[in-house]
């Protein structure tokens, strides 16, 4: 039996278990209808299995799921749709040639003869989009319109497909802070019109902000269900952790010295061909950390992959250590004791079909300890592995599993590990605490405090302006392909950044780069 | 909990559903044959007699398997580095040529330098006809698959119809009989050597028909040296990382085109040893149809071999034993199209069976990662 009247769904008791892990140990989780539930925890503690259950794509090996006070059995996402639940995951599933509308439809299109119906596709999704504030471009393509666009064609999808409780899972860890907003009020609008809205996040901020309950999960267990107004952020990140968490970094004045890093009149394009870095010219110096700060999809990428050998560039040069290291490939540059951090994990930082030990030598796989004379040294590359996995805390299987199975954040943590253990000088950091939980946060931004303090170089990209701003000694902000400012991080602040931001020049002028 | 025990589990269930598919192919045979007014049963016990119901059969089965063996890794080894080398067919027929060239060229040379030379030219020639499409890949994004296919009828071309014609004198479509001092050794002659012929098989070894000669034994270490290669040494971790995912290679500076061509030599190399054990093992000079589409085979085989080097043995020993054992299902009346149907049904299910396990992953995938 539901334990409430009023729960939309109460899920009982659920256990699942994979090879070697008990995702979800007895959890218990109720949803009241028409409320916003944020389901909070660590790396690893089990969110995305719980909701992948709910949604049908796991079947649990233990417990109950009651749905508007019935027992309900879920064979895949169909049965879910069926009863009303959708779900936005985090990696959309949309189809990049088609359009938004074709898109929504797909897979329940209404027609006409043989044909898609288009002018009552078009009708029902103008009507669903209005209804509830989700702006989208009927007829764009897919490939064409931005992240937050294409989350708002996941949700249109689900509404479509007539969803009551809609499950979001990290979906503000791809968006933009004006996209996180307008978000926020998409979610006010759906719970206007009644709907349930379940959503996993790692920032609290946004907790705090727009869910009425928050269930917290540690280690697979259902920890507590509290309401939102009766705790601070503190609270529920001690929850999360079990531990008291420091949420603002502490750290030093920066010390910086000689200018390792320098970057001259840079011209990159993009993949189709249209400049993207426009004649940029950087410095970096030892011991200091700049930041770079802009809406994604200003340059920042294109900026990265070249200096990091991964793009061709049109014209510009680089020097590290006022070496000219412009023409250098990947792995050169990585010898030159570079580590990055890319901003696609599954794309670029890891091989998702490799085993964590493999993983973790990526880049150094062919020098000494881990390859010798061209035969891979495994026995060692075991020992180095079960050392980093502990030191970094990388949890969710030991080193014989394969990355895809590591949850969001730990597969973060397990590229941080990697690139944060051969005494970087100069460290690359583009979204670095993207996925992660609160006490990793801590932990990585430490970890990159450490590293300036030691004498490396750090350039940060985050897309995350508070990330940015309590991170960086200097900010530079990138619009549009070009470096519109360079300020001291304690002489600016979110509304000066964000204005500069998005190309409406600010009244202050910080310090110039030279 | 045993770290190993994951990863036997997943070998055993992939050897499983290959089973799986060679069974469903046998059952849907069965309908075939009863169309022939023919037993199943019948028909399969000739099929499992001939391959494996005696000394000889068995040992023929594993010389029939010989090149499936080789073509089969030929194909997976580039499998694992995400290309898909159709080409193993043209590289079987340019090691086969060279070596039946240097067979018979060179007329006083000693065993021990003659047969190791023909072997390596035969092999070279191969690898540097697979190595090709891979700089063509690597070089200016050839896709392999059009390169491949291409250079299999500029090998056909080559060998069969203006190479062969070459030494027309013969009277036969083959190249001049190579010197003994290139023949591979056969078991059938075991009893002649002063040594060998105190083994203690060397009597049922010298029953005739036995045609197992040396190459099976370089087809096994092959495989071995492949598996050593693909999972224990730097060149193999790079070449199953691109495979895996370029980018993500790329970011860790790997070199994709080092790997492409570097893989696509090894495993010409490797398809060219069939042709090369063809003509130094079994006919003793390059003939037409020698080839007999063992290239071809040799997806199937490595499909059904999971494009592990070991699992390729398993999968050239199941067609090996097909083909030896469907000689016996003729005799015993069933016509060679319903064998030659059953041959290819088990290719089918295997097919048939990838799909599914893409099928299956992506399922996993898409709960599995955040
Ligand atoms: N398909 C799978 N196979 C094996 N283990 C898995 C699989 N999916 C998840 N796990 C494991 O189950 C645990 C819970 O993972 P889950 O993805 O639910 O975590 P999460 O709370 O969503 O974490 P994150 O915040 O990092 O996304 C982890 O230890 C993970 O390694
Ligand atoms: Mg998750």
């Amino acid at each position: 039996m539901p334990r409430e009247d009023n729960y939309i769904l109460d899920m009982q008791d659920i256990t699942k278990i994979f090879p070697g892990v008990k995702a979800n140990d007895n959890v218990n989780l109720s949803i009241k209808g028409g409320e916003i539930h944020a389901l909070v925890g660590e790396n690893g503690a089990g969110k995305t299995t719980l909701m992948n259950v709910l949604y049908g794509l796991y079947e649990p090996d233990g417990g109950q799921i009651f749905y508007e006070g019935n027992e309900v059995d879920l064979d895949g996402p169909e049965d879910a749709i069926k009863l009303g639940i959708g779900m936005v995951h985090q990696h959309f599933m949309l189809v990049e040639p088609l359009t938004v509308t074709e898109n929504i439809v797909l897979g329940s299109e209404p027609r006409s003869g043989l044909m898609l119906d288009q002018k009552t596709a078009q009708k029902d999704v103008k009507e669903i989009s209005e209804k509830y504030g989700l702006f989208v471009d009927p007829e764009a393509k897919i490939q064409d319109i931005s992240v937050g666009m294409q989350q708002r064609v996941e949700i249109i999808k689900t509404l479509y497909r007539g969803a009551e409780l809609l499950i979001f899972d990290e979906p503000t860890a791809v968006l933009t802070p004006q996209e996180i907003d307008e978000l926020f009020d998409i979610f006010k609008s759906l719970k206007e019109q009644g709907k349930t809205i379940i959503f996993i996040t790692h920032k609290l901020k946004e907790v705090k902000t727009i869910s009425d309950r928050i269930t917290v999960l540690r280690s697979g267990k259902s920890i507590d269900t509290v309401n939102t107004e009766d705790v601070t952020k503190e609270d529920v990140a001690e929850l999360m952790v079990g531990r008291q968490v420091l949420l603002e970094v502490e750290k030093t004045e920066a010390n910086p010295g000689e200018e390792i890093f320098k970057i001259e009149n840079l011209n990159v394009n993009d993949n189709r061909e249209l400049p993207a870095v426009k004649d940029i010219s950087l410095s970096v110096k030892k011991g200091e950390i700049l930041g770079i700060a802009g809406v994604e999809g200003n340059g920042q990428s294109e900026l990265i992959e070249a200096i990091t050998g991964l793009r061709k560039i049109k014209s510009g040069k680089f020097e590290l250590r006022g070496k000219d290291i412009t023409n250098f490939n990947a792995r050169e540059i990585k010898r030159e004791k570079v580590a990055h951090i890319p901003e696609d994990r599954q794309k670029r930082g890891l091989i998702m079909d490799f085993d964590l030990k493999e993983n973790i030598i990526l880049g150094y796989h062919d020098l000494e300890p881990f390859s010798r004379n061209g035969i891979m040294q495994y026995d060692n590359i075991a020992q180095y592995t079960e050392d980093l996995i502990e030191k970094y805390d990388v949890r969710g299987g030991g080193m014989e599993s394969q990355a895809k199975n590591l949850s969001g954040g730990n597969q973060q943590k397990l590229i941080v590990a990697r690139e944060f253990s051969h005494d970087p000088e100069f460290l690359i950091a583009s979204q670095p605490t993207r996925g992660v939980d609160v006490g990793s946060i801590e932990f990585i931004h430490n970890q990159i405090i450490d590293r300036r303090d030691d004498g490396a170089g750090v350039l940060l990209v985050s897309a995350e302006l508070s990330e940015v701003l309590s991170l960086s000694d200097r900010i530079a902000v990138i619009f549009e392909g070009e470096i519109v400012d360079v300020l001291k991080a304690s002489e600016t602040d979110e509304r000066e950044l964000g204005k500069l931001m998005t190309g409406s020049q600010a009244e202050a002028g910080g310090e110039s780069n030279e | 909990m045993n770290k190993y025990s994951d990863k036997i589990k997943s070998v055993l269930t992939d050897l499983g559903l290959s089973l799986l598919s060679i069974i469903v192919a046998l059952i849907v045979g069965t309908l075939f044959i009863y169309l022939t007014d023919k037993s199943p049963l019948d028909a399969y016990s000739a099929l499992y007699i001939g391959a494996f119901g005696s000394f000889r059969a068995i040992v023929n089965t594993l010389w029939r398997s010989t090149p499936l063996i080789l073509t089969g890794l030929a194909v997976a080894l580039p499998f694992r580095a995400g290309l898909f080398n159709i080409g193993a067919e043209g590289q079987l027929l340019m090691g086969g040529f060279t070596a039946g060239i240097v067979g018979f060229y060179f007329t006083s040379l000693p065993t021990i330098i003659h047969l190791p030379f023909a072997i390596i030219a035969g092999m070279f020639v191969a690898g540097l006809w697979g190595g090709l499409p891979g700089v063509l890949k690597a070089k200016l994004d050839v896709h392999e698959v059009i390169a491949t296919i291409m250079l299999n009828y500029i090998a056909m071309a080559l060998t069969i119809n203006y190479g062969i014609n070459l030494f027309k004198e013969t009277g036969r479509p083959a190249t001049p009989r190579i010197m003994k001092s290139a023949a591979m050794f056969n078991f059938n002659n075991m009893n002649k050597y002063p040594f060998l012929k105190d083994l203690p098989l060397s009597d049922l070894f010298s029953q005739p028909a036995i045609r197992l000669h040396l190459n099976f034994f370089l087809a096994v270490i092959a495989a071995v040296i492949l598996w050593y290669l693909l999972f224990k040494t730097t060149l193999g971790y790079e070449l199953r990382a691109v495979g895996f995912n370029p980018d993500g290679a790329e970011y860790g500076g790997i070199k994709a085109s080092k790997s492409i061509i570097t893989v696509m030599f090894i495993s010409g190399a490797v398809a060219g040893l069939a042709g090369v054990g063809e003509v130094l093992g079994t006919h003793f000079s390059f003939m037409q149809g020698m080839d007999a589409g063992y290239g071809f085979t040799g997806i199937a085989v490595a499909l059904i071999g999971q494009t592990h080097p070991i699992g390729v043995i398993l999968g050239g020993l199941l067609f090996g034993a097909l083909a030896q054992g469907g000689l016996e299902m003729q005799f015993s009346g069933i016509p060679s199209e319903i064998v030659m149907l059953i041959q290819a049904l088990v290719i089918f299910f295997v097919a048939a069976l990838q799909v599914f396990k893409v099928y299956l992953a992506k399922r996993k995938a898409k709960g599995g990662v955040e």
